[in-house]
């Protein structure tokens, strides 16, 4: 077990650089996931981490030691794949004392070590079958357990559950979750799916073109988001371009058509374009609620009910409320829409600084 | 900076020693023959070039080739593509017996057809006197055109139906119902949605079968008579009694590769042009028809297959009769068989030893190649993978031809590698030219494992040998041996190089069974011929209960 620390890495391919400059430390025991849409490098710099992709600049380091130049087969990294990597010629448990085996471990040991994976894994009693007998959750456990059985230093997960179905996932996540709590053992987990991470991490990094945009725990980066990217990519919200001004030394926002709402914490800040994002969640209708909205689709799904609304400041909003069996919107029909204040979040300009954390 | 320096490894030196070779047993000995045929006299000349084009009787022998083995590729196309649609889109039965006759009829050496069709529609056939005493039929011409185009179809037109089979598995049943529901149906269907799909492999198939054709040399000597096609050329004038001109030959070989590059680089071009990649959920099911149809398809399923096996259950047949001297008598007796025990022993002990050796190094060099060129992928590999595709193409005879050129008086003339009439130059031979069917099919089933199940055994501390032998090879098993059933087989029954690079010690059954027709000898040639079966057959079992498959894909 031990802390990652990566410093200044560099990834190029054919040229053209990847990653150009990026630096992170995990923490030592924490599951810390990577999250991007695709081509974002969150696989490349999981596979410079395993020793799979070769490293152009920077260090890394597992604890005190430098792994850059090592093998990946002296790293003692256990890895888990998308597609599971289930050595499809060897049984379960074959699969499982792989690792162990070119280690050179005791017999004893062997056995004791590969039995106890698959109980943890509740895969033991299929231990003597084929892996291409089993389903795609039950050869994810397998390769969790293989991965789990060397013991190794860092635990590197990329995107295990993609291919597995939704309900599915669902529990795997769990169980993923709490094995790494029980075993403690420091985890890089890759994914795109936002919701995943936020569920399965103790932190997040939001990386975007080859950039790591924010580090935090996913109820930082949901409810203060360090830019626009990472505001729409965490769940989804409402950017609505705005004015920042002071009237009598109050920082007020004026959207397009005029609406205003003061914002006391950007008071020290000076007059500028800005762009307001607003979760789904955060409109809040109440009969004397300022916005004046129309209704133009609904979409009830079960817990939740989705509005797509109409608003003077912008044509389409995206409205979120908690479904109740008495409510019969339909759509034309006009509603009233006040702002949860609290809750939102004022970009620059350019959507690369969120303004609420400057102040 | 250290990961620079540690690139010369296993896989560098494994690389370096395969290109070693085939420099020495491939690139040395077509330059050789090119230096033959391109100086005459110590001078540089292209005179044997200008001799072969400037007199129809040697350049006709070129456009007979083309003639024939265009005609037998449409002809095997069409049977062998029917064949398989029959086959995958129908139900009937004996599918399963039937299939493995169609494995067993491709796998013969076209030679032994053209001999038992001769000695059934010869002009003192068993059916030719049939016909002519009883049915008082006009004397049957088999010989010439005729007979060889008959002899390739009924010898090749089974590998297009495996070929076929094979495609036809990877169309989705979807695509069909698709097309059914927009009102396309049986013929309209076969020719504007599944020929389309087919495409590609029928491409691939047409260059095996007329390659096959185009250099056979044993078919057109036995059956062509007067028709002399090519490859006779080329070695009537390297062996001819009357003093063979070897520079002649040569020129001649290098013509045929030639030939062979542009009709494999033209192949590659259009096979490209129509590549697509399919994958299938739901293969096609065959399904029942109606008693009309099913007629039909008995007949000609059953029809075609009963063809294409005559020949080898009449010289099964024949292999029994009872001979005296060279000929038959009536009645039935085991002289054949003990004849050719006692003198051709060694031969039959030949044509498992050497095919042997060659295919323990064919599978060493071919699960070599094949991780070099998928997973080592650069300049050097590819030329590796190039090179080695070069005898899959080139005629065996021409091939011949350049070992002896090279290797009688060793390289350079300095008696180092002086391999004439050697065991060792035939098994580099068998080797070299049997390479292609394990290498591709290797390549095909490693490019199947994904590279992170290997990335999965080294973050388990494996390191890359152990990687390798423990992980990769064990899963391309399945396509290594697949290969080296096709290389094992079309070893043993191989004539065109092993006629000309034979000696007394190294004499292999299909030499002996063709000097032994050659003879009149035909009692012991077809006792021969029928071992050689049962040998080919025996494997094929052997090979099926292994891999548990019951077809071949090639």
């Amino acid at each position: 077990m031990s802390e990652i620390r990566i410093s200044n890495a560099k990834k190029v391919y054919d040229g053209i650089p990847v990653i150009k400059d990026l630096s992170l430390a995990i923490p030592d025991g924490s599951l810390f996931t990577l999250l991007g849409p695709s081509g974002c490098g969150k696989t490349t710099l999981l596979r410079m981490i395993a020793g799979f992709n070769t490293i152009e600049g920077g260090d890394f380091y597992f604890g005190d030691t430098r792994i850059n130049n090592m093998e990946p087969s002296r790293r003692n990294i256990g890895m888990v794949f998308q597609n599971y990597a289930i050595f499809p010629h060897l049984t379960v448990r074959g699969n499982v004392a792989f690792g162990l085996k070119q280690k050179k471990v005791s017999k004893e040991k062997l056995e004791e070590q590969t039995d106890k994976y698959l109980k943890l894994m509740q895969i033991d009693q299929f231990k003597d079958r084929k892996p291409d007998q089993l389903s795609g959750g039950q050869q994810q456990r397998i390769a969790l357990a293989r991965a789990l059985a060397v013991n190794p230093e860092v635990l590197l997960m990329d995107e295990p559950l993609s291919n597995l179905d939704a309900k599915l996932r669902v529990s795997m996540r769990q169980a993923i979750r709490e094995i790494q709590h029980e075993v403690g053992i420091t985890t890089v987990y890759v994914t795109h799916d936002q919701e995943e991470a936020m569920a399965i991490s103790d932190q997040i990094a939001v990386m975007n073109l080859g950039e790591i945009q924010q580090v935090g725990r996913p109820k930082e980066l949901y409810h203060r988001p360090a830019n626009e990217f990472v505001a729409t990519f965490i769940g989804r919200t409402n950017i609505i371009p705005a004015k920042l001004v002071h009237e009598n030394n109050v920082a007020v926002v004026i959207f397009e058509d005029g609406y205003k709402m003061t914002l006391t914490d950007l008071n020290m800040l000076e007059d500028q374009d800005v762009r307001v994002s607003i979760r789904p969640e955060e409109f809040v209708r109440s009969e004397n609620g300022e916005i004046e909205a129309t209704i133009m689709d609904n979409v009830y799904l079960g817990l939740n009910t989705e509005y797509v609304m109409e608003t003077t400041f912008k044509k389409r909003i995206q409205v979120s409320e908690e479904s109740t069996f008495t409510e019969d919107l339909g759509d034309g029909d006009k509603v009233r829409l006040s702002i949860n204040k609290l809750k939102i979040n004022v970009f620059n300009a350019d959507g690369t600084k969120n303004l609420l954390e400057v102040s | 900076m250290k990961n620079e320096r540690k690139k010369f490894n296993i896989w560098t030196g494994s690389s370096l020693l395969i290109f070693i070779v085939y420099l020495i047993f491939l690139v040395y000995p077509i330059v050789t023959i090119l230096g033959q045929a391109l100086f005459v006299e110590g001078r540089l000349s292209l005179g044997n070039f200008i001799d072969f084009f400037s007199k129809t009787y040697y350049f006709n022998t070129l456009f007979n080739s083309f003639k024939v083995s265009l005609t037998a590729t449409i002809f095997a196309l069409f049977l062998g593509t029917l064949l398989a649609y029959l086959f995958s889109m129908y139900q009937f039965k004996g599918k399963k017996y039937l299939q493995i006759l169609i494995i067993v009829a491709s796998m013969s050496a076209p030679f032994v057809g053209a001999y038992s069709w001769i000695l059934l529609l010869g002009r003192n056939g068993v059916i030719t006197k049939f016909l002519m005493n009883v049915l008082h039929f006009p004397q049957i011409e088999i010989y010439g055109f005729f007979g060889i185009v008959l002899v390739f179809t009924l010898q090749l037109f089974p590998l297009v139906f495996l070929y076929v089979t094979g495609a036809f598995k990877s169309i989705d049943s979807s695509i069909l119902e698709a097309a059914e529901s927009m009102g396309s149906q049986g013929i309209k269907r076969f020719l504007k949605v599944i020929l389309p799909l087919l495409t590609p492999t029928l491409l691939a198939a047409a260059l095996l079968v007329f390659m096959r054709a185009f250099s056979d040399f044993g078919t057109p000597m036995l059956i062509g008579e007067g028709y002399r096609t090519f490859p006779v050329l080329i070695y009537t004038e390297f062996i001819s009694e009357v003093g063979g001109n070897a520079a002649f030959a040569s020129a001649l070989a290098i013509v045929a590769i030639i030939i062979a590059l542009i009709i494999f680089l033209a192949q590659k071009y259009s096979a490209n042009k129509f590549s697509f990649s399919m994958n299938s959920l739901h293969p096609v099911e065959p399904k029942k028809v109606g008693k009309i149809k099913q007629t039909f398809i008995y007949l000609f399923v059953y029809g075609s297959i009963s063809l294409a096996i005559l020949p080898q259950v009449y010289l099964t047949y024949t292999s029994f009769l009872k001979t005296s001297g060279m000929v038959f008598v009536p009645g039935y007796s085991l002289d054949s068989y003990r004849n050719a025990f006692s003198r051709m022993g060694s031969a039959i002990f030949n044509t498992i030893r050497i095919p042997l050796i060659a295919l323990v190094i064919v599978i060493i060099f071919a699960t070599i190649i094949s991780y070099l060129t998928v997973r080592k992928k650069n300049v050097f590999t590819s030329m590796i993978d190039s090179l080695s595709m070069i005898p899959y193409i080139v005629p065996g005879t021409v091939l011949g031809i350049a070992f002896i050129t090279a290797f009688n008086t060793g390289i350079g003339g300095t008696k180092f590698l002086a391999l004439t009439g050697t065991v060792f130059i035939m098994v580099i031979s068998f080797t070299i030219r049997r390479l292609p069917y394990t290498i591709r099919s290797s390549v095909a089933s490693l490019q199947q494992i994904s590279p992170s199940i290997e990335e999965a055994a080294e973050s388990l501390g494996s390191s890359r040998l152990n990687t390798f032998m423990k992980i990769t090879v064990p899963m391309m098993t399945a396509g290594i041996v697949s290969g080296a059933i096709l290389s094992w087989i079309t070893m043993i029954s191989e004539l065109s190089t092993s006629i000309l690079l034979y000696n007394v010690r190294t004499r292999t059954m299909t030499v002996a069974i063709y000097t032994e027709v050659i003879r009149g000898n035909y009692g012991v040639a077809a006792a021969l011929s029928t071992l050689l079966t049962a040998i080919t057959v025996v494997s094929l079992l052997i090979f099926m209960k292994v891999t548990k498959s019951d077809t071949i894909t090639l």
